[in-house]
């Protein structure tokens, strides 16, 4: 498949209002000011498009949630935290082509009855920032945004929120709460924001690259973009290929492609003199799969039959250096990290994990911490607000389910017997 | 019981280790920052300016450098909102300094695919070039080493973020010339974010 989200990125200026203009930019939007926003929604259930933010939930039932007999205003949450570990898609879109975006937010706002779509962008990317206010500066002036768009009566104004780094903040509710100007921390559920989301209005949530689907949506056919995938994962799909490969970056195919083709045909495989030893096909979040397993199709659906979920295709590549202990510490170094603190579980449960795993990773550990860390991941997952609870444990549980043996050989060792040479040369410093 | 007798539950945990805020000196917005701020403001519902909370403290520690108990208070006045609800967002974000840091700060990010890259080594290399560890601030007071979480650009890894420009594919090697030209030429030392590169080689 041709890319279509990206397919101009490469180009010089490709993030200004001309260069989008060129290739047809804003046509989506000028197309369906034509339609009513309930057409709109239907052309997007339709198309069968699934949030790109990891949970793949279809974004026109989303939209269709939206409360529209609520008298109170409705919002457009764009969630442009991109944290997930081993993803950076949304990245290239903002700084490459953030015109698709802007169209796509406002498509979005036309068709659930907003006046305002709020970017929340992750606070490090300050450089993303200033390129998409740059091209809002541009859509205005030219009328895509503003009062009165396109002569079309329909108003909509667009603003970038900056975060200050909190990987949950990533969460759709805990965004809202951020947006709110207090601590990123999840909401319960039910209600769901698309009844009381920002500021108690009905609010949609949607992930950078879902909304820089809908112009091509509108313009194009729901038929013609369902058609791009296999069935109910139709569309082009951005994958984010990293760690031990030869050409590490953003990857756009289809969802036919296999994670055979993005790791050693997209990427390269791994590097000379070493092999594959496991793939993360989703984010950290996700389950791992072994070489056995890259035949697999990087759909939606059929990633989560080979045991994984596709998550926000963020594709992490291991090869043979890898101690497999030693990435679940470093995940959940992350994971105890960034735990907002709200449900005890996942505050308390994931500082436990962590100091178990270095633990063992530096040689102290017993076998009966095998267990413990399984009965200390059980009283997590499912435990909390949010979904953070279960990604905390899954590189816990999913080491230990297929690399056992590297448990056990820490243990009876007394050392990390695989100390990769990436690694800090000073153990103290590792 | 001592069932594990060599973890310590309680006094290392990271979240019990913040402390408050200094008082700092008295703290107003200078003109232009508190324009900016009613600028900001003009985003949110009218009732909403709690929203503004975030850049309002980044606009705070653009003045000072990081922010202080006095800052909190003139946000929260302007914000209408109690200095305990700033505190509590100022403790919560880790791009919120809450004590002085170096004219650079150097976030090195440590997650998977940068740590598989060598992260490690070039947080080494930091450390050995100026003799401090990460969480401290070298003696001249021109760098503060960070040790950060993903950063959201892996296909550039090892990724270091120093103030708010971006340095990628860095390497331990590298790591001297780096804090050399930092010195020298400020942030125009960094390599910078490589799509825009990508686009300057190609004649932006």
């Amino acid at each position: 498949m041709e890319p279509l989200l990206t397919a101009h990125v490469r180009e010089p200026n490709s993030f200004t209002l001309e260069a989008f203009l060129r290739h047809g930019g804003y046509e989506g939007l000028r197309k369906a000011l034509t339609m009513t926003p309930d057409e709109v929604i239907e052309v997007v259930k339709a198309s069968g498009l699934r949030g790109r933010g990891g949970a793949g939930f279809p974004t026109g039932m989303k939209w269709q949630f939206v409360d529209k007999k609520s008298p109170k205003s409705r919002y457009i949450a764009c969630n442009a935290d991109e944290s997930e570990p081993g993803t950076f898609k949304d990245h290239v879109l903002m700084e490459r082509n953030p015109h698709l975006l802007l169209e796509g937010c406002a498509i979005g706002c036309f068709a659930i009855g907003a006046k305002v779509a709020y970017i929340y962008i992750r606070g490090e990317f300050f450089h993303v920032q200033q390129v998409l206010e740059g091209a809002i500066a541009e859509a205005y002036a030219a009328g895509y945004l503003g009062q009165n768009v396109l002569g079309s009566g329909f108003s909509c104004d667009i603003y970038v929120h900056r975060g200050a780094g909190a990987y949950e903040a990533g969460e759709e509710t805990a965004l809202l709460e951020s947006l709110e100007g207090k601590r990123a921390q999840p909401r319960n559920k039910p209600p769901f924001p698309a009844v009381v989301g920002l500021y108690g209005c009905p609010t949609a949530v949607n992930n950078v690259e879902t909304l820089s689907n809908v112009p091509l949506i509108v313009k194009n056919g729901a038929e013609w973009y369902a058609a791009l995938g296999p069935e109910k994962n139709g569309g082009p799909k951005l994958y984010c290929v990293s760690g031990h490969v030869r050409r590490p970056g953003v990857y756009e195919a289809s969802m036919n492609v296999t994670l055979r083709e993005l790791v050693e045909g997209y990427a390269g495989g791994v590097r000379e003199g070493r092999t594959l030893k496991a793939v993360i096909p989703g984010g950290s979040s996700v389950p791992i799969l072994l070489p056995d397993q890259l035949d697999t199709r990087a759909s939606f659906d059929d990633v989560q039959k080979a045991g994984s979920l596709l998550g926000s295709a963020g594709i992490v590549v291991l090869d043979d250096t890898t101690c497999m202990v030693w990435l679940a510490e470093n995940l959940l170094h992350f994971y105890r990290h960034e735990s907002c603190g709200k449900c005890t579980p996942c505050r308390e449960g994931t500082d436990w994990l962590y100091k178990i795993l270095r633990r063992i990773d530096r040689g102290e550990g017993h076998m009966r911490d095998l267990d413990l860390l399984g009965s200390v991941s059980s009283q997590i997952a499912g435990k909390t607000l949010c979904a953070f609870g279960d990604a905390a444990v899954t590189p816990v549980v999913t080491t230990l389910k297929h690399f056992r043996h590297e448990y056990e050989a820490h243990i009876l060792e007394g050392r990390c017997p695989l100390v990769a040479p990436w690694r800090a040369s000073q153990p103290v410093r590792a | 019981m001592s069932f594990h007798p060599k973890m310590i539950y309680d006094a290392t945990f990271h979240k019990s280790t913040r402390t408050l805020a200094e008082e700092g000196a008295p703290f107003v917005y200078t003109p232009d920052h508190r324009a900016r701020l009613v600028e900001i403001l003009g985003r949110y519902p009218p009732t909403q300016k709690r929203s503004a909370v975030l850049p309002a403290l980044y606009l705070a520690q653009q003045q000072d450098g990081y922010i202080t108990a006095s800052a909190m208070r003139h946000v929260a006045e302007i914000l209408e909102i109690t200095p305990a609800d700033v505190e509590d967002v100022v403790s919560y974000y880790t791009m919120f300094y809450t004590k002085p840091v170096g004219r650079f700060v150097l976030n090195v990010c440590r997650t998977l695919s940068c740590a598989l890259n060598g992260a490690e080594r070039v947080t080494e290399a930091i450390c050995d070039h100026l003799s401090i560890e990460p969480g401290q601030t070298d003696s001249s007071g021109t760098f503060t080493l960070c040790e950060v979480e993903c950063l959201g650009a892996c296909d550039r890894a090892p990724v270091i973020m120093v103030n708010d420009a971006w340095h990628e594919c860095a390497s331990p090697d590298d790591i001297g010339r780096l804090l050399d030209d930092l010195r020298t030429r400020g942030e125009a030392a960094v390599t910078g974010c490589h799509h825009v590169i990508e686009a300057r080689s190609t004649g932006r």
